[in-house]
């Protein structure tokens, strides 16, 4: 099977389990279901083997284009999900995980990202520079799902705050749990992030992109900032939402800028 | 043979009258089993909570397996005539139905409140232990429990607290969590306050702070809540060590301001804070709820949702209905098809809904 086929199997996958996810929400009916999970494992282990078949491909890890570098973050949400979902038993942040993961898909299926591998990319398979690359995108994978627990947190405190509790507010863990669950998958993503940046510099055979280094190490800050301000009770836990959100749009945006500026991505 | 049913309950009798037939828990087994040796009755079971007393009985004939168990009561009440207009009889697919339906809450006070599985699974328990059932009540009440789950979980039948008390616990496990870490302070020791605090308590809430201008009543009530009584002018202080404040107090003005609550919330490293404001007039501000981390809901507010959630349940209904008569349906189904014998004269429909003869209104 054509590994872009693989790709368009799993994006129906996360639109099927959201739009299905939708519909139940819509009746007001929503239990956790197995179709929902399903739809998500199945997307899952369809990205996988897009993965794994392009990197044969490659003999190295998909991570040369921008196309690859999304299809790559949406599997560390993924991931990541399977991990936080199950031991939080927060079965909705997957329903708010697919949609993500669907629109990134889409955008790499449709947008012309998928170029050839540049230069750059033929030295991809060194280990240091694969581990920095593959380190780095699971970090903003757990931000994206920081993110997502952060929409979901700020849909949840807003009913509270208005008294309107529609029938999603049953379905959403306590603001409290999101808070928790917010402030791990941040500094879970912190931990990998810093692994990441650190293995960057062990790369020897090619220059170093500073544009990407301060780039790297501007969003670790801001990451770092947000877990301080938390931390100190500087912010509320609403703002730690906010915060997760802004600052997870702002690295996408300036992800999207800087591939711009150096079309090779390795990050 | 047929499924019968004889009972009385809330809608049918009041209080009065309901306790005049209710059966003690420790009498539940032997009176199961003194039924089940009538000759008229091959299995019997005794359902008795503060809502309803029903006695379910299989029986070869339903007529005269309804006169067996009345005259059963009748040993142990003096039945007056005009008692018999208290209950209703239901027999074939009427009696499964209404089982069904009790089972999962349509038939309770609160409509889809679940206490009543609980209580149904007990009563069966029991006369399991008496060896008053056997194959017909067995996969009667075994159905009915799946019948309970399947309308518990497809639908919203339980979906939303129903009571001041319930909505205040719903909404403060959406804020905190599980509520075994949580504190609680009550300002003002009034009824509406302490039913409040009792219902957080019973979810987990611990450590009740009560303030009260009446400093001997704030003591009398942190004793019956093991909590700790406070003046009424520290209770700010203590406001730091709380994750719930419930006010209830009798002032003609607001005791708790914007001014007050914000500075006490920075004092407090903005940790959230659930204030319900069960006073009339109120006492806190409407402006705290502006506040990050202070959720505030009146009386009106919680009210509101108690209200909403009815109404929800009440939509319910038909869905669950549905559910029910498909049950009802293969129950029926099954004892007709080696179940048991076939009997006469019974359509799945059939509700059967009579008052010891006389239709039911």
């Amino acid at each position: 099977m054509e590994d872009r086929a693989l790709l368009a199997a799993s994006t129906f996958c996360f639109l099927l389990g959201f739009a299905y996810t939708m519909y139940v929400l819509g009746t007001g009916r929503y239990q956790p279901s197995r179709f929902g999970f399903g739809t998500m494992a199945c997307g899952f282990i369809l990205q996988s083997c897009f993965l794994v078949q392009r990197g044969h491909a490659l003999n190295a890890c998909p991570l040369t284009n921008l196309f690859e570098v999304l299809i790559f973050l949406s599997w560390s949400m993924v991931l990541l999900y399977f991990v936080v979902g199950t031991t939080y038993r927060l079965s909705l942040l997957g329903v708010f995980t697919s949609p993500l993961a669907f629109t990134f898909q889409a955008f790499a299926l449709i947008a012309p990202l998928d170029s050839p591998p540049g230069p750059r990319a033929r030295v991809v398979a060194h280990p240091w520079l694969e581990t920095h690359a593959a380190v780095s995108i699971i970090a903003y994978g757990a931000f994206g799902l920081a993110c997502v627990a952060g929409v979901m947190y700020l849909i949840q405190e807003r009913q509270l705050k208005t008294h309107h509790l529609r029938g999603l507010f049953f379905h959403l863990p306590p603001i409290a749990d999101l808070a928790v669950a917010i402030n791990r998958l941040i500094r879970t993503g912190l931990i990998l992030l810093t692994v990441g940046l650190l293995s960057g510099f062990e790369v020897r055979e090619v220059p170093l992109e500073w544009s990407k280094v301060i780039w790297g190490v501007g969003v670790w800050l801001i990451y770092g900032g947000i877990l301080e301000a938390d931390k100190l009770r500087r912010v509320t836990p609403r703002r730690v939402a906010q915060l997760s959100v802004a600052a997870f749009s702002i690295t996408l945006a300036t992800l999207w800028g800087l591939n711009f500026i150096k079309p090779a991505v390795s990050l | 043979m047929e499924v019968v049913c004889l009972g009385l309950s809330h809608q049918t009798a009041d209080v009065a009258i309901r306790e005049r037939f209710a059966f003690a828990e420790h009498e539940l087994g032997a009176c199961s089993g003194e039924l089940r040796q009538r000759p008229e009755l091959g299995e019997a079971l005794i359902l008795s909570t503060c809502n309803r007393v029903e006695l379910y009985a299989a029986a070869e004939d339903s007529a005269a397996g309804i006169a067996s168990i009345e005259a059963f009561l009748a040993t142990r009440v003096t039945l007056e005539p005009e008692d018999r207009r208290y209950f209703y009889r239901r027999d074939g697919a009427g009696a499964i139905r209404h089982l069904f339906r009790v089972v999962s809450g349509l038939e309770s006070m609160v409509l889809g409140e679940t206490e009543i599985l609980g209580q149904v699974k007990k009563a069966y328990g029991i006369a399991v232990e008496a060896g008053s059932t056997a194959r017909h009540l067995n996969k009667l009440f075994q159905r009915a429990f799946n019948v309970a789950k399947e309308v518990r979980t497809k639908t919203n039948i339980t979906r939303g607290p129903v009571s001041v008390g319930s909505v205040a616990v719903d909404l403060a496990e959406k804020i905190f969590g599980r509520l075994g870490t949580c504190r609680a302070m009550i300002l003002g020791a009034g009824e509406m306050s302490e039913l409040t605090a009792r219902a957080l308590m019973s979810r987990g809430a611990h450590g009740i702070f009560v303030s009260n201008r009446s400093y001997e009543r704030a003591q009398v009530l942190a004793e019956e809540t093991r909590g700790e009584a406070i003046g009424f002018e520290q209770w700010h202080e203590r406001f730091d060590d709380i994750d719930i404040l419930i006010s209830s107090t009798s002032a003609p003005h607001m005791i708790v301001t914007r001014e007050k609550l914000g500075h006490a919330m920075r004092q407090r490293g903005n940790r959230p804070v659930f204030v319900i404001d069960l006073a009339v007039p109120r006492d806190v501000d409407p402006a705290v709820n502006e506040l990050d981390g202070v959720y505030l809901y009146d009386i009106d507010a919680l009210q509101d949702i108690a209200t909403q959630s009815m109404a929800v349940r009440r939509q319910e209904l038909t869905e669950c209905e549905r559910l029910i008569e498909r049950h009802v349906g293969e129950f029926f189904g099954w004892l007709a098809n080696g179940g048991g014998q076939r009997p006469a004269m019974m359509a799945p429909n059939n509700s059967a809904g009579v008052v010891l003869g006389t239709p039911a209104s």
